[in-house]
C-alpha cells in the first residue's frame, strides 16, 4: 500500500502575526516558518502505519514555492520515502491545489492520501474534502484514530457532538486531527539521511490545471482591539462589577 | 438571486445554529430556500418551514441519509444547486465536512468561515485563527459560503410557514458507512452555546484541582472550558479545549482561570462580551483581553469567588 501525505508550509504557530500596513496580506518575510501542525500528524500516522508493515511507500507531495521544499524534506527526515514539490509563484486556493494534487494521485496512484484536517494560515478547510470529490473518493475528515482493515479503514472523527465512527473503502482520504498521534521530532541521523533522499520537482504550470484565483482579497486587517479593561483589587470588587457594571451574573 | 440554505438537524430537531445560518443566508439574498435532507425528518421539516425568512422549503428524504455522510449528500446538493446563486450552510463540523465536497463539483472556490455578509459577493472572514480580518470577494458565478455560526443571531424561531416541496433522492455512495455517534452527554450547558464559559489552564496545577473550575461553573450554570496546555498536561479531556485547534466561543462571560493567554487560546475565545482573568502573573497575556483582571493566586480566589457568589441574592441563569 502506497500512502500519499499532503504538507503546507505556514507561518510557525507560535508566530505572533502582524498585518502588512498597506493591508495586502500579513508580514511574511523574516518570520519562521514551519510545517501545518496536523500535516505533522498526517506523516506521523502515514510512517507508523509503514513501520507497522501496512504500508511500502509513504510520499510527502508539497504545492507551493522554492522553499517549501525545506517542509518535504523535514517530512521525508521523519520517514517519508520520497518527497513532490509541485512549484508555484503566489499563493493558490484550496480548489486550485486539489486539482494539483488529483494530478500527482493520478501519477502516483496512492491506496490513501493523508493531510491535516486545516492549514492554520488561511483556515479554509477545504482541500481534502475538494480532492476527494474530484476523484469520487470517500473522505473521513477531522480523523483521530485510523484503524486499516483490509481493503477498508475505521475512522473515528472529531465532530462538534462528540465522536463518531465511520468505515471507508480505500483508495480514501483522510484529512487528521491534532489529537491522531503525537509526531516524532526528526533526528540528526535521520535529518542527514533525508538529504539524500529524491524530492521531484514540478512546475504546476506543467500540470495542465487552472490554478487562476477566483477569490480577490480587497484587504486584510488587524482585528478590531477590545477596549482597555481595569484590573480589580479583590475578588469582591470583580462580582460587584460583574453584578452591577457588566451585569452578566 | 436566490439563495439555497442547507439545514443541520438530527432528523427531528433542527440544530440551534441553523437559525444563525438562516440570518447569514438571508442577508445574501431575500429569496432564500432552505433544503433539508435526512430520513424521517419530518419534523425538523416542520420546524424549518416555520422561520419567517425560509420562502420555501425543500425535503429530501432516503434512508442513506439518516446519518448526515458527505458523499451521500453532496451529489443531490450539487444537481439542486443549479436553480441557485448561493449555497450555504454552517462553518461547524457538519459544513466543514459537506460544502468543500459540493464546491469543488461545481467548480467554484468556497469562502470558509465568514463573520459578516458585506454584499452579495462581498465577505468578511478571519484568517491565521482571527488575528487577522479578510475582505474577499468571490467571482465565481455560484458562490459556496460557510458561516460563522457565533458571529450571526439566530433568526426567528415561529410565525412562517413556508410551503414544502420534495425532491428526488440521489443514489447511495457505496464506500462510506456510518458506524457510530457517540455524542458527549452533560448535564451541562454545551461549551459553544453557553453563556457563561469558565476554563483552566496549566496553572490549575492538576486534574483534580479542576473541581475548583467545576464548581465555579456549577454556580453560574457554566460550561468548562480548558486550555491546550491544560488538555495536554492531562488535566481534563480534550473536548473541553478552547482555542485556534478546540473550540471558538462566544459567551456572554468567559471566565479564564490559570490561563496565560497563549495566542492560540486567545483566538478561540477573545470575542467574547466580558472577560474575566484571574491570574498570579500580573504581565500574563490574557490581561491584555480581559475587561476585568484579578492579579492573585487562583486557589485563593476561586474559594473567595464562591463564598462571594454565595452571598448574592440571584444569580442570572
Amino acid at each position: 500500500m502506497k500512502i500519499l501525505v499532503a504538507v503546507k508550509r505556514v507561518i510557525d504557530y507560535n508566530v505572533q502575526i502582524r498585518v502588512k500596513e498597506d493591508n495586502t496580506g500579513v508580514v511574511t518575510d523574516n518570520v519562521k516558518m514551519s510545517t501545518n501542525p496536523p500535516d505533522d500528524n498526517a506523516i506521523e500516522e502515514a510512517v507508523k502505519i509503514k513501520e507497522a508493515g501496512k504500508a511500502t511507500e509513504v510520499i510527502a507531495v508539497s504545492v507551493g514555492e522554492e522553499k517549501a521544499q525545506e517542509t518535504v524534506r523535514k517530512a521525508l527526515a521523519v520517514g517519508a520515502d520520497k518527497g513532490i514539490l509541485i512549484k508555484t509563484d503566489g499563493v493558490l486556493e484550496p480548489l486550485a491545489v486539489s486539482k494539483l494534487l488529483q494530478k500527482i494521485v493520478e501519477k502516483e496512484k496512492p491506496d490513501l492520501v493523508f493531510m491535516g484536517k486545516q492549514a492554520i494560515d488561511d483556515d479554509c478547510n477545504q482541500t481534502g474534502q475538494m480532492l476527494s470529490a474530484l476523484l469520487n473518493w470517500p473522505q473521513a475528515t477531522f480523523a483521530s484514530k485510523i484503524e486499516i482493515k483490509d481493503k477498508k479503514l475505521e475512522v473515528t472523527r472529531e465532530i462538534d457532538e462528540g465522536l463518531e465512527t465511520i468505515e471507508i473503502g480505500i483508495p480514501a482520504i483522510v484529512t487528521c486531527d491534532l489529537r491522531l498521534n503525537e509526531p516524532r521530532y526528526a533526528s540528526l541521523p535521520n535529518i542527514m539521511k533525508a538529504k539524500k533522499k529524491p524530492i521531484e520537482q514540478i512546475n504546476a504550470s506543467d500540470l495542465g490545471v487552472d490554478t487562476s484565483s477566483r477569490i480577490e482579497h480587497i484587504k486584510v486587517e488587524e482585528p478590531p482591539k477590545r477596549k482597555a479593561g481595569i484590573k480589580v483589587s479583590s475578588v469582591a470588587e470583580l462580582v460587584q462589577k460583574l453584578k452591577n457594571e457588566a451585569k452578566v451574573i | 438571486m436566490s439563495v439555497l440554505l442547507i439545514a443541520e438537524h438530527n432528523n427531528q430537531d433542527l440544530k440551534p445554529f441553523t437559525l444563525n445560518a438562516v440570518t447569514a443566508a438571508s442577508q445574501m439574498g431575500e429569496d432564500l430556500h432552505a433544503l433539508i435532507i435526512g430520513q424521517n425528518c419530518g419534523d425538523a421539516t416542520k420546524k424549518l418551514s416555520e422561520l419567517p425568512l425560509v420562502k420555501k422549503v425543500i425535503q429530501v428524504e432516503a434512508p442513506h441519509y439518516e446519518n448526515f455522510v458527505a458523499e451521500n449528500f453532496a451529489p443531490v446538493i450539487v444537481k439542486l444547486a443549479e436553480n441557485y446563486s448561493h449555497i450555504v450552510c454552517s462553518a461547524n463540523t457538519f459544513g466543514k465536512n459537506l460544502m468543500p465536497r459540493i464546491a469543488a463539483s461545481l467548480d467554484t472556490s468556497q469562502v470558509s468561515d465568514i463573520i459578516k455578509v458585506i454584499s452579495q459577493d462581498t465577505f468578511l472572514r478571519p484568517i491565521y485563527a482571527g488575528n487577522a480580518f479578510a475582505t474577499v470577494k468571490s467571482k465565481d458565478a455560484k458562490k459556496c459560503i460557510t458561516i460563522r455560526p457565533t458571529s450571526f443571531d439566530p433568526c426567528e424561531g415561529s410565525g412562517g410557514s413556508a410551503p414544502i416541496e420534495k425532491a428526488e433522492a440521489g443514489e447511495e455512495f457505496n464506500h462510506t458507512k456510518f458506524i457510530k455517534r457517540e455524542e458527549i452527554k452533560s448535564d451541562r450547558p454545551e461549551l459553544g452555546t453557553a453563556r457563561v464559559v469558565v476554563s483552566g489552564g496549566r496553572g490549575m496545577q492538576s486534574g483534580d484541582n479542576f473541581k475548583l473550575i467545576t464548581s465555579l461553573a456549577d454556580k453560574l450554570n457554566a460550561a468548562i472550558g480548558a486550555s491546550r496546555a491544560a488538555v495536554d498536561a492531562g488535566y481534563i479531556s480534550n473536548d473541553h479545549q478552547v482555542g485556534q485547534t478546540g473550540k471558538v466561543v462566544v459567551p456572554d462571560l468567559y471566565i479564564a482561570v490559570g490561563i496565560s493567554g497563549a495566542i492560540q487560546h486567545l483566538a478561540g475565545m477573545k470575542e467574547s462580551k466580558v472577560i474575566v482573568a484571574i491570574n498570579k502573573d500580573g504581565e500574563a497575556p490574557i490581561f491584555s483581553v480581559a475587561d476585568y483582571g484579578l492579579e492573585a493566586d487562583l486557589f485563593d480566589a476561586v474559594p473567595q469567588f464562591l463564598d462571594e457568589l454565595n452571598k448574592l441574592n440571584t444569580i442570572q441563569k
